[in-house]
């Protein structure tokens, strides 16, 4: 028997050449199927007579929405709808974010609390709305502010000025004053002028070793700044309150059920996701480091900002990020329960218009750039925080 | 022999022993814990009661609507008054045994399988049988059984099929597509993580919408799919790509000397993946995969949206009869109860199965 030694290889055997093949393969096949769905969908529409294209968004819509943060009535366009949408689910994504991570990490906490009443507390919180779906949780949300109070007219009245109902909370609000606007640009520049100077005191610390009383500092800063213009200002203080009129409340600020229920559902569903990722990363310092830092001789609070958290928010960070976005797409929920947010006016839309691709298309986009901008901010806050290894 | 002395017991230190020392130690320690466990307790004292005696004491359990009405307490009258247009949806009113054995089949299934010790080849195999009895039972039209149309299938079987038979179907998928973002090919590899990335940024409504609006104008004319199977394939298509992200973290997960060792084994591409790497990496991931079941399991209450029958439209529909009018908290929190049923468990199960099988301790 003698060896054969093969000197051509033949060409399937030839791994570069066989990937060059599997890849054409693919492109084809996705090709064909891309081609054969696209000839159905332009012989279906034709037979619809619907057109294709994005000139649907310059007609008029012919709807009302409840709610929106810029003027829109039935003679506004489609486009003007959608922004309402769109600024409607931004402003619940939020607030909602900034209220779940202040309650989540409040949970978080109590179930690593001492306090054995308190931990267990949270402990069934979170179980409880861990393993309930969002949706029935908005739903039962929307029955207890729309089905469960009263009307307007037997509103109940926690406090002077404030009115729970059916139609919402009503609230009252600051008349408009041009004070107001100087007092938040007071505040911003307040803001501004913290952030020099806690730069200017961890230079100061640097160089001298002792640490400025920044802290106390700043929140005179932050207070006094806007309140000194309030006063120059002439100190106005006028409220429009609301008053029951007819069947309805009339003037002040207005809540809707639909909103609350909205906010309250999303915010106490992820708070405990939120709370699970708070404990899993304080959890996940190690005591020697709280214990080193003490050593060390910091006081209980620097321990806990200059040790602790930075090593926890760098295990919390991520999965945190996770989370806020599954609120913001959770929020499209609100369809259901007729928060008029992006996914709901997309909806009425593709009712009306009968431009499905396009309205499914928009709201896939929408929901693309919003996850794309929070994982970009994300990623550039991660850098910052990670662990610079040396 | 010495005379043996008898030393005075020892008492337990008064802080560390019995329930005295107990509720000092976890309870009042401390005045920041004291203040806590104060203000704890009087919330609980403000919030519980009336709860009881809205939930049991005043509350009416067997009778008719219109005695629901006069009643304070909670009216739980409508569960049993309804269970089983909840539970079944439109399915026939006759023939609603079968999906109820169709259930506890698969319940049997589950309870079976949740010990490792049977997770073998037969387990896969009876799973398999059973499924397919379970479609059996169902869509009828054999052995006798009237045929029931799937437009016509309706709560929480509805909800177990699309959540189930949806994670089933997804996980070669999503297999296939981690396997593929890892793949060396550059247009496999874009292709696989376009297609997962995009359907992670999207909410599950839209590719829903995508469903109910878009899939009837792919088909070509005269052909049409029904509502629960257009459904169906988008919630596989939407957790395919969760599923892929969990198994790349397992194939991450496998060391690279098992990749080098089945490449110096002379093991082709699929005879490396099938015999040692995927073995190896979806052990590590069956818990996560367990939490997309309990995410899919509670998502699927989204096809409420595109108006399927699953267990909560059955429950929104029988409170929009005006009979049952104003009874949405009681009707809404048996359906909490039903998906806490199902979901807890498994949670606990999947922490359980994470401890188990890490092998790194």
């Amino acid at each position: 028997m003698s060896s054969v030694i093969q000197t051509k290889e033949r060409f399937w055997n030839d791994s570069s050449k066989r990937a060059i093949i599997y890849q054409v393969l693919v492109i084809g096949i996705i090709g064909m199927i891309g081609y054969y769905l696209f000839t159905n969908i332009q012989a279906n529409l034709e037979n619809q007579s619907i057109a294709t294209g994005f000139s649907f968004l310059a007609k008029e819509s012919s709807f009302e929405v409840t709610e929106s943060l810029i003027p829109h009535s039935a003679n506004h366009t489609y486009a003007n709808a959608l922004l309402v949408g769109v600024l409607n689910t931004l402003k619940v994504a939020f607030i909602g974010i900034v209220l779940t991570i202040v309650f989540g990490t409040f949970v978080g906490v109590a179930r690593l609390s001492t306090n054995w009443l308190l931990a267990k507390l949270a402990a069934i919180y979170i179980e409880v709305m861990r393993n309930i779906p969002v949706l029935l949780q908005l739903f039962f949300w929307y029955t207890i502010f729309y089905e469960n109070l009263p009307s307007p007219r037997q509103a109940l009245s926690p406090a002077k000025g404030i009115f729970l109902c059916n139609r919402g909370l009503y609230l009252s609000a600051l008349e408009p004053d041009s004070a107001y606007v100087y007092m938040a640009l007071a505040f911003l520049t307040g803001c501004l002028a913290v952030f020099f100077l806690r730069r200017w005191a961890l230079k100061r610390q640097e160089e001298t070793g002792k640490f400025p009383p920044v802290f106390y500092v700043s929140l005179g800063i932050l207070i006094g700044l806007p309140l000194i213009t309030w006063l120059i200002a002439g100190a106005p203080f006028e409220m429009n309150t609301p008053r029951l009129k007819g069947f309805n409340f009339e003037g002040g600020m207005n809540i809707s059920p639909e909103f609350s229920a909205l906010l309250v559902g999303l915010v106490l569903y992820t708070a405990a996701f939120v709370a699970e990722i708070v404990r899993a990363g304080i959890q996940s310092v190690s005591q020697g480091q709280k214990e080193a830092a003490i050593s060390l001789g910091l006081k209980p609070h620097r321990v806990l900002t200059l040790v602790v958290l930075p090593q926890a928010l760098r295990v919390i960070i991520p999965p945190l990020t996770g989370q806020m976005l599954d609120l913001t797409k959770n929020s499209s929920l609100a369809v259901a329960i007729g928060y008029p947010d992006f996914v709901s006016m997309a909806n009425t839309t593709i009712n009306q218009t009968g431009q499905a691709i396009e309205g499914v298309g928009l709201i896939m986009v929408v929901f693309l750039s919003f996850s794309l901008l929070t994982s970009i901010f994300m990623n550039m806050y991660n850098k910052k925080i990670a662990l610079i290894e040396r | 022999m010495e005379e043996s002395q008898y030393i005075e017991e020892l008492r337990p230190p008064l802080t560390s022993g019995g329930i005295i020392g107990w509720v000092k130690l976890n309870l009042f320690n401390g005045v920041f814990n004291s203040i806590l466990t104060i203000s704890t307790i009087c919330l609980l004292w403000k919030v519980i009661p009336p709860l009881v005696q809205w939930t049991f004491i005043d509350s009416i359990w067997n009778s008719t609507a219109a005695q629901c009405k006069a009643a304070d307490g909670a009216c739980w009258s409508i569960i049993p008054s309804n269970i089983r247009f909840i539970m079944f949806g439109f399915y026939p009113y006759e023939s609603q045994w079968r999906p109820l054995l169709a259930m506890i089949l698969f319940a049997i299934l589950i309870i079976f399988s949740r010990n490792r010790n049977h997770w073998k080849k037969s387990l896969g195999y009876a799973w398999i049988a059973g499924v397919f009895f379970m479609g059996l039972l169902l869509r009828g039209g054999v052995l006798g059984l009237t045929s029931v149309e799937s437009s016509q299938w309706g709560g929480l079987p509805l909800t177990l099929i699309l959540s189930v038979f949806g994670m089933v179907a997804a996980y070669p998928l999503g297999i296939v597509l981690s396997l593929g973002r890892r793949s060396q090919l550059p247009v496999i590899k874009s292709f696989c993580i376009v297609y997962i990335e995009l359907i992670r940024g999207v909410p599950l409504i839209s590719v829903l919408f995508m469903s109910s609006f878009m899939f009837p104008l792919f088909l070509p004319e005269g052909v049409a799919i029904d509502k629960i199977l257009r459904a169906q394939v988008a919630i596989i298509l939407f957790f395919a790509a969760y599923i892929a992200e969990a198994v790349r973290g397992g194939l991450q997960a496998v060391s690279q000397g098992q990749y080098e060792g089945a490449d110096s084994l002379g093991l082709n591409y699929y005879q490396k993946m099938r015999l040692v790497i995927l073995p190896q990496a979806l052990r590590i991931v069956i818990p996560p995969t367990v939490n997309i079941l309990i995410t899919a399991f509670k998502d699927t209450s989204l096809v409420v949206i595109i108006a399927l029958y699953d267990v909560l439209m059955s429950t929104k529909t029988v409170l929009s009869n005006p009979q049952w009018m104003g009874f949405s908290t009681e009707a809404y929190i048996f359906v909490a109860l039903i998906y806490f049923a199902f979901c807890f468990p498994m949670s606990k199960y999947s922490q359980r199965l994470e401890k188990e099988l890490d092998t790194t301790r």
